[in-house]
């Protein structure tokens, strides 16, 4: 066991799965070589560098620099999985993802209920997401409610470097097309990561804190913060649960249920924007299904509902944080 | 006068331990306690164990407060006689921290470590606390589940005395996930190829659970390489064994099953940290492991029975047995000491689980070192 970062954790997720089995190929732009650019082939390894070094150990039959033509690319991967293959393809930033929705939405995610359950998708997208990285509005959203709201797909948010390598290697295993959000504010962030291959199971929730009086739940980079105001508050005497759902298709509905029983006060952090996000997704099932158990009224953490600002002091603005988790919490708690 | 002054440190239990949180003082301050009394409560990656005081002395001043973490060595107390101003005992605090910071540095370089050596085909790791080379090495053999951790609270003290060895069985730990047939002679054979590897030619060996069964069968098929056997819950020695623990030790995925479930091993469940059960549950997630599990659980023991393979009797044994058992053991029951012959040193511990060497470890050392060292 040793640490490693978010980025190395994905890394070995990669090789890993392309050693133990060779039906796993990868393909995007610029995750070999830079199409076109010069300089070692292995040069690039994708914008962040994700990707390094794994043309040079499985060659380019297996790791496709592709054109920028996400269309293309993202309905091959479709075709590949449905033939065969186990492809993982990786869409730089999610925000470009809309250029290929029919593929996702109309494709992948149908095989498997158009040809009567006969047939398996079992691609990956691995897309970043979330804002901090003054990237703008177009470089920085958190589209995965979007990905969540379609049948067929599953939708996987790892919050640290131990989540990200048992939940892509889950990903690749799964016959299911798995679209897999990386944040890019993580990428750094290092823990203890296990050097043999682990999966983490679809839709079973992490605790990462475990308290009596308010239940958050928390998604992605969100699931820190979280972990942050549930320290913060813990000195005030309010003891919290934090819930890190991991996946948002399939969802832990049971964890969250059981913890809002046990503690009536619920607290969702969620970094998409605020309408028809994970947030309201999940104070809508609570409030349907647990409404006789709470004690206060749900608060959602989200950013306000508009672009993600370009300013940087307006970025920082606009991305929920710690302390506005924690005065979440205390709100909850006092009533 | 500061010579008067005892620093009470973080204790460091096992190699993986690199801080402790205080749960709980037992004793107040301006109280003189004596020594092996308890006195504070520590959690740990595993268990919550009970810091018995290691010397007499008044306790004037505590540190580290109830939910503090502090690292191994860190300062949880200071106890000194009650002449000694409050002003001196500041000045100590104060003057600990700096000199604790350089010491750590320079145990870090000295800390024993694990390695894994190829026996036979498998990778098997294993950690080596060097004692008294004029003794025999105890080598310490783990239960179904669990790995060298197991003997956190335990390898060091012991290895007072003696050398003491801590494997981690194949399908467990660091060590090969290929476990082949996973039958109790399979591992006898292995761990025999393993003393070779090592070149011990006879060992004192300590079994838990499984791991005592294994060591009951190289006793009986390799005696000349056995000096003395201590036997701690052990398996082999009748028929009966829970499973729907093991049932659910192999099956069960989330959190709250794994917490139901090892709480089974303990007398008191609050012993069972987060951190054990996410442990627990990081270690199954290993490619191979619950494989391994099922094949080790399916050539070992049939429902809630131990096959006969699995089985060796201990009475015929030529050698001297320690054995331990906890009356609140709800995976073996404490009725299988009487497998044992009339020469075993059998001591039953009152509320203690299956766990004997974690939950009552202190108790346990005692007994392991005043066996071993009997003439």
């Amino acid at each position: 066991m040793t640490e490693k970062s978010y980025r190395e954790a994905i890394s070995e997720a990669l090789s890993g799965e392309m050693r133990r089995d060779p039906t796993v190929i990868i393909m995007g732009e610029d995750i070999a070589g830079g199409a076109g650019a010069p300089g070692e082939d292995d040069a690039w390894g994708g914008v962040l560098g994700v990707t390094k070094g794994l043309v040079g150990e499985f060659g380019r039959e297996r790791v496709l620099d592709t054109p920028l033509t996400e269309s293309a690319y993202i309905g091959a991967a479709a075709g590949a999985a449905a033939t065969g293959l186990r492809p993982v393809a990786e869409l730089m930033f999610v925000d470009f993802m809309g250029v290929c929705f029919d593929q996702i939405f109309n494709q992948a995610a149908k095989f498997r209920y158009m040809f009567g359950g006969k047939a398996v998708t079992p691609m990956v997208i691995r897309t970043m997401y979330g804002a901090g990285f003054r990237a703008a509005s177009q470089h920085s959203q958190c589209l995965y409610p979007i990905f969540t709201h379609i049948p067929g797909l599953k939708v996987a948010l790892p919050s640290s470097p131990y989540e990200a390598k048992g939940l892509l290697i889950e990903a690749i295993r799964d016959d299911d097309p798995v679209v897999f959000f990386e944040h890019k504010a993580l990428y750094d962030q290092t823990e203890d990561v296990p050097d043999e291959a682990y999966t983490i199971p679809f839709g079973e929730a992490n605790l990462t804190r475990e308290g009596d009086d308010v239940t958050i739940v928390a998604f992605g980079r969100m699931v820190q913060f979280a972990n942050q105001a549930a320290d913060a508050v813990a000195g005030e005497g309010i003891s919290c649960t934090v819930i890190d759902p991991r996946t948002t298709s399939p969802f832990d509905w049971e964890t969250v249920l059981d913890c809002v029983e046990e503690t009536g006060r619920l607290v969702v952090v969620d970094e998409a924007s605020p309408r028809c996000g994970m947030a309201t997704d999940v104070a809508g099932r609570v409030a349907q299904e647990a409404f006789d158990s709470l004690k206060a009224p749900i608060k959602l953490v989200t950013p306000p509902h508009t672009p993600v600002p370009f300013a940087p002091n307006l970025e920082d603005l606009y991305i929920p944080n710690p302390d506005q988790v924690a005065d979440a919490v205390r709100a909850v708690a006092k009533v | 006068m500061t010579g008067a002054i005892q620093p009470l440190t973080m204790p460091k239990w096992g190699l993986a331990m690199t801080e402790g949180m205080v749960t709980e003082w037992l004793a107040e301050t301006g109280e003189t306690v004596a020594a092996g009394a308890d006195l504070v409560e520590i959690e740990t990656t595993k268990i919550t164990n009970v810091y018995e005081a290691p010397f007499s002395a008044t306790l004037r001043r505590v540190v580290a407060r109830p939910d503090d973490v502090v690292p191994v060595g860190g300062l949880l107390a200071v106890f000194a006689e009650p002449e000694v101003s409050d002003a001196d005992i500041d000045a100590f605090v104060d003057a600990f921290s700096e000199i604790f910071e350089a010491e750590q540095e320079a145990e870090a370089a000295s800390e024993p470590t694990s390695v894994t050596i190829t026996v036979a085909g498998s990778a098997l790791r294993y950690l080596a606390i060097d004692g008294d080379p004029a003794a025999p090495p105890l080598v310490l053999i783990h239960g179904f589940g669990g790995d060298l951790m197991t003997w956190m609270f335990n390898q060091q003290p012991l290895a007072a005395g003696r050398t003491v060895i801590a494997l981690d069985l194949p399908g467990h730990g660091g060590s090969t996930k290929s476990i082949g047939s996973g039958d109790v002679d399979t591992f006898a054979d292995l761990i025999v190829a393993f003393l070779d590897a090592i070149a011990v030619a006879e060992a004192d060996l300590g079994g838990h659970s499984l791991g005592g069964a294994i060591a009951l069968r190289i006793a009986a098929r390799y005696p000349d390489r056995v000096r003395r056997l201590i036997l701690l819950a052990s398996a082999g020695l009748g028929a009966e064994i829970n499973g729907d623990f093991l049932d659910g030790l192999i099956n069960g995925s989330r959190r709250k099953e794994m917490k139901a479930v090892l709480s089974e091993l303990v007398a008191d469940p609050s012993l069972i940290t987060r951190d054990m059960i996410e442990q627990m549950m990081r270690f199954k997630r290993l490619d191979g492991v619950v494989d391994a599990m099922k094949t080790i659980a399916a050539a070992c023991f049939d429902g809630d029975r131990q096959l006969p393979a699995t089985r060796t009797g201990a009475g015929d044994l030529p050698h001297p047995v320690l054995a331990i058992w906890g009356d609140g053991d709800r995976i073996l029951p404490a009725s299988h000491l009487s497998a044992l012959g009339a020469t075993t040193d059998s001591h039953r511990l009152a509320d203690t689980g299956h766990l004997p060497h974690m939950e009552k470890a202190a108790a346990v050392n005692t007994l392991i070192d005043a066996f071993l060292q009997r003439q």
